[in-house]
């Protein structure tokens, strides 16, 4: 609606050599740019001790991050390395279980996005037509708001919890996709290489999946990145908000939620659940930058 | 001119009235009502009454239908929760403080983005340069909320210099209103000034290599007046265009900071309906907080032509 459909030229794979003549980047030197670049190298490291914890929570928390003890808001000490709450639970092992729901959220609904807003944007731009005008009415109306106001006005209709929470952010980030998919679509479909593949009398489905999907992949992974950062945002602020998960489920948006009424006594409560959210994002977000380098997407494009 | 802002008005009021719609039906197609939360568990035949006393038993269409004519007449129904009070209300006292928060936070993230974007640019490589890029980054990357916290803790609870929560209105003077919403603005105004921020300092370093830009240098005009007129303004251009992406955000961002600072505006009416449910105020809620977006959009998609006139518009070609 407000922005112009981003003119997304098709991936530009080569890169003009100094003597004029075209080459194109090999995965090797594709991974050397995302090697050479420090920012996405320390963000790697940082994901993958992110989802190490994620995955062997049972192991590396040493304390149940249900368990009420009479120890009640302590500070960060040795024995309980970040601090425990107000019913006694260690902060370091809820951080860490935490972890598990934040990346899971993340990635699987920007995910389901992925592929709703592909399918979405592949049919529109392919087809044409009232087809094309129907689901473009739609992804404009989506596209008049910010994902996390979408995700809001979602949850308000399915109601509260984690699932309805799951569906509402799924929803809320399809637009995106949708967009950058069917801009692509638009200009290959008028290509040499879709119209020979036509001429060879390729059937709609094959000329979809073999010719143009292929092509969109550069900037969906890089959107794909973008979106999970802001997908992890989306799911903490609405559980701050209180819209998403049971009490009992830790995650970093409900912790903080939990600690409001104790910052004044308890600053490790306010500040670390804050910093895992911060870190993680920022190490997706450093990821990101460098893999829009690596795969020569030199749209800048902004989640909303 | 006129024409196309005939158009975009009309456009902005049919986004609008599809949003309201599609929530109201949604809204009734899914399980579960203001009464079943309040009562069906422990009285089934007295949420059957209030269900018939509040119309929610009729169709969903016949609702709507008279939900349409009361909100011409400028009614929205009352709250199905405490004391009833008439959701206009309820809305008329959270608009201004909503309003107040948004151009708070708006003004001053424009103010230190721009000037940090700027001298990020022209002191390309010093440590200024790199404490912004690190700065803006960082701010991309943390939650609205958890600024808010943080301040809080910092500004309220540790040093004690500002009210950690609430809202006055500008009635009881401007350092009371200002005092309380200071903090909150700075929250909900960081993402909005980190991709300012990034967007002004790319921008003014791409024009700075241009050739007009030597040619003024040339001339013998001042730094000042090269950086100030001749570069910054062409620099705008690309920064207006995230514009509209960042305010967005910063508006996004006032629905979660109230909630924060206990300030009852749009957006803490809107999450205290749904937590309990309260249709008419999630309705109403959801209505004047899609204008806000919708017509500040709009506003956006003007300036842009205004400030670059090589855009037209497509309805006068």
């Amino acid at each position: 609606m407000s922005e112009p459909i981003p003119a997304i030229t098709p991936v530009a794979r080569e890169r003009v050599t100094s003597g004029g003549e075209i080459r194109e980047r090999s995965k090797w030197q594709r991974l050397r740019i995302l090697w050479l670049d420090k920012k996405a190298v320390v963000g790697l490291l940082v994901l993958l001790v992110m989802a190490v914890c994620a995955l062997f929570a049972p192991q590396i928390a040493p304390y149940d991050p249900n368990k009420q003890t009479p120890v009640v808001l302590e500070p960060p000490s040795p024995a309980h390395l970040l601090g425990t709450d107000d019913l006694g639970r260690d902060l370091f092992s809820r951080i860490v279980y935490g972890s598990r729901v934040s990346l899971f959220v993340g990635i699987s609904t920007v995910f389901v996005a992925a592929v709703v807003g592909i399918v979405l944007g592949l049919l529109s731009g392919y087809y044409g037509g009232w087809l094309d005008a129907l689901i473009m009415r739609y992804i404009d109306l989506q596209w008049a708001f910010p994902n996390f106001i979408i995700a809001v006005y979602l949850v308000a209709v399915f109601g509260t919890g984690l699932g309805n929470v799951m569906v509402a952010v799924s929803l809320a980030f399809l637009d995106d996709f949708a967009r950058i998919v069917r801009a692509m679509v638009l200009s290959l479909r008028e290509q040499d290489f879709v119209m020979a593949a036509r001429a060879m009398g390729a059937s709609n489905f094959h000329i979809q999946r073999r010719h143009l999907l292929p092509n969109t992949v550069a900037p969906v992974i890089v959107q794909a990145t973008v979106s999970v950062s802001y997908a992890i945002l989306a799911e903490a602020g609405l559980s701050f908000l209180g819209l998403g998960v049971k009490p009992t489920t830790p995650t970093w948006g409900l912790i903080l939620s939990d600690a409001r009424t104790f910052f004044s006594r308890a600053w490790w409560l306010a500040v670390f659940p804050g910093l895992a959210i911060m870190i993680t994002v920022l190490s997706i977000n450093f990821v990101g930058d460098s893999l829009r380098d690596m795969l020569d997407v030199h749209e800048t494009l902004i989640g909303k | 001119m006129t024409r196309y802002l005939v158009y975009r008005v009309l456009h902005a009021l049919l986004v609008i009235w599809l949003v309201v719609t599609l929530v109201f039906f949604m809204l009734r197609a899914v399980p579960g009502d203001p009464f079943a939360a309040m009562l069906a568990d422990v009285d089934p035949e007295a949420a059957e009454e209030l269900r018939a006393k509040w119309g929610y038993d009729q169709p969903a269409y016949v609702q709507y239908y008279k939900w349409m004519i009361n909100l011409v007449h400028g009614d929205l129904g009352n709250s199905v929760y405490g004391s009833n009070v008439p959701v206009t209300r309820i809305l008329a006292e959270a608009f201004p403080r909503t309003m107040s928060l948004a151009f708070l936070a708006f003004s001053i993230a424009l103010t230190i983005s721009i000037t940090a974007g700027i001298i990020s640019a022209v002191k390309r490589r010093s440590f200024m340069d790199h404490a912004v890029t690190v700065i803006a980054f960082l701010g991309l990357s943390m939650p609205d909320f958890w600024v808010g916290i943080l301040l809080i803790i910092v500004f309220a609870v540790r040093l004690g210099w500002l009210p950690a929560i609430g809202y006055k209105p500008m009635s009881e003077g401007f350092w009371a209103w200002f005092s309380h919403l200071i903090l909150p603005a700075v929250a909900a105004g960081t993402p909005f000034a980190a991709i300012i921020t990034r967007m002004t300092r790319s921008s003014m370093l791409e024009v700075l290599q241009t050739e007009y830009i030597k040619v003024a240098r040339a001339k013998g005009l001042s730094e000042q007046r090269v950086i100030m007129v001749h570069a910054f303004k062409n620099a705008l251009i690309p920064v207006v265009t995230v514009m509209g992406i960042a305010f967005a955000l910063l508006m996004a961002g006032t629905v979660i900071v109230e909630n924060v600072f206990a300030i009852k505006g749009l957006g803490r009416v809107l999450i205290q309906g749904i937590l309990n449910r309260d249709y008419p105020v999630v309705q109403g809620a959801i209505m004047i907080v899609s204008v806000l977006f919708v017509f500040s959009n709009l506003v956006v998609d003007v300036l842009y032509t205004m400030i670059d006139p090589r855009i037209r518009f497509v309805e006068e070609q």
